[in-house]
């Protein structure tokens, strides 16, 4: 093996770790439960976990509110996302750089009702933030609304 | 002939409901903001696009793409009551503005400390972002730098009157938001500041 292609090995399993270190944290930790009241659930990694009050959230993390539930999140980005009952909420996609306020939010209300008041990633670019209903996609333009799907 | 008219009329509804998506699933509402600023949303469906732009505008998923309409502050609280509820306490910034490297700090500054905390009691799960900010002597990697030494700063002295490490994020925006507009390499002390953030 050459010195150079040992370099480039090492440099790429360097990255590679970068990578993975960077993708946890931005994984990790997006957001909190701040209100959980009756059933509310987290749907993370086929497992099914109790969401009570306190409870951190990550990436891809589906939430879910039984039919006496309700829940309120705060993200990293101060945007306050909160659903009624028999709701089903993912946060599909979340990226966020606090010194920036670059970022990338995808939610998606599968079923229920959900209130958003929106946080610094629509404020710093209107079209960073998205929220998908089965029927329709909206665009977030620093704004208080509320939306339902089946 | 009126009978039959009534029962046509009818017959629309219930058809415009059916399009409109069984009149309940899949409607947005632009709610007032708080803080009073200019807000919009926009729903589109397939390539029909509309902009919600006024408190209460409002939009339905129909077979001819988002049907708009204007709600009520009733017909929300009705449909959106619980998820409105559950709506977390808004987040809520102090300003320290506290030259760094000295030991104590100024009575004004033990002022905003108080009521960082007394916010923090009203919290069931709070945590804090703290956030550095550089007046604009010098480049945006400096500043960056800069701006995180004076949030880890703060935030140790947080960590100091008990607030839990794993509750405390400390970021820098070096000199990207400015208390006081001023043009490059200007000295401004007012700028030179750390905001803490209870959420």
């Amino acid at each position: 093996m050459s010195k150079f292609t040992r370099r480039s090995v090492l440099r790429n399993l360097l990255l590679c770790v970068c990578a993975m270190i960077g993708g946890s944290v931005q994984a990790a930790d997006i957001g909190q439960v701040k209100v959980s009241k009756g059933r509310v659930e987290i749907e993370r990694h086929g497992a099914t976990l109790p969401a009570p009050v306190g409870t951190r959230l990550e990436a891809a993390d589906v939430v879910k509110t039984g039919a006496d539930g309700s829940v309120g999140i705060t993200m990293t980005d101060d945007s306050l996302l909160s659903a009624g009952p028999d709701s089903v909420l993912e946060l599909s996609q979340y990226a966020y750089d606090p010194t920036t306020r670059k970022g990338r939010f995808e939610a998606s209300l599968g079923k229920g009702t959900l209130a958003v008041v929106s946080g610094r990633i629509a404020k710093a670019s209107p079209e960073a933030m998205t929220v998908r209903t089965p029927d329709a996609v909206l665009g977030v333009r620093g704004t208080e609304f509320v939306v339902s799907a089946k | 002939m009126i009978a039959s008219a009534r029962r046509a009329a009818r017959l629309l509804g219930a058809a415009a409901c059916a399009m409109l998506g069984a009149c309940a699933t899949g409607t947005v509402v632009l709610l007032p903001s708080s803080d009073g600023h200019k807000t919009a949303v926009t729903v589109r469906q397939g390539d029909q696009e509309v902009v919600l732009a006024e408190p209460y505008a409002a939009a339905t998923p129909s077979l001819a793409g988002p049907f708009a309409y204007k709600a009520s502050p009733r017909e929300v609280e009705a449909r959106f009551g619980a998820a409105v509820a559950a709506q977390p306490r808004p987040p809520v910034s102090f300003t320290l503005n506290f030259e760094l490297g000295t030991d104590t700090l100024s009575d004004a500054a033990k002022r905003v400390l108080d009521e960082v905390f007394a916010e923090i009691a009203k919290r069931p799960v709070p945590d804090v972002l703290v956030i550095g900010h550089t007046d604009t002597t010098g480049n945006d990697a400096l500043n960056d730098a800069l701006g995180q030494q004076r949030a880890d700063a703060v935030r140790d002295i947080l960590v100091r009157l008990g607030v839990k490490p794993a509750d405390i994020r400390a970021v820098s925006r070096g000199r990207r938001e400015l208390a006081v507009p001023t043009g490059d390499n200007v000295d401004e002390p007012r700028n030179r500041r750390v905001v803490i953030e209870v959420r």
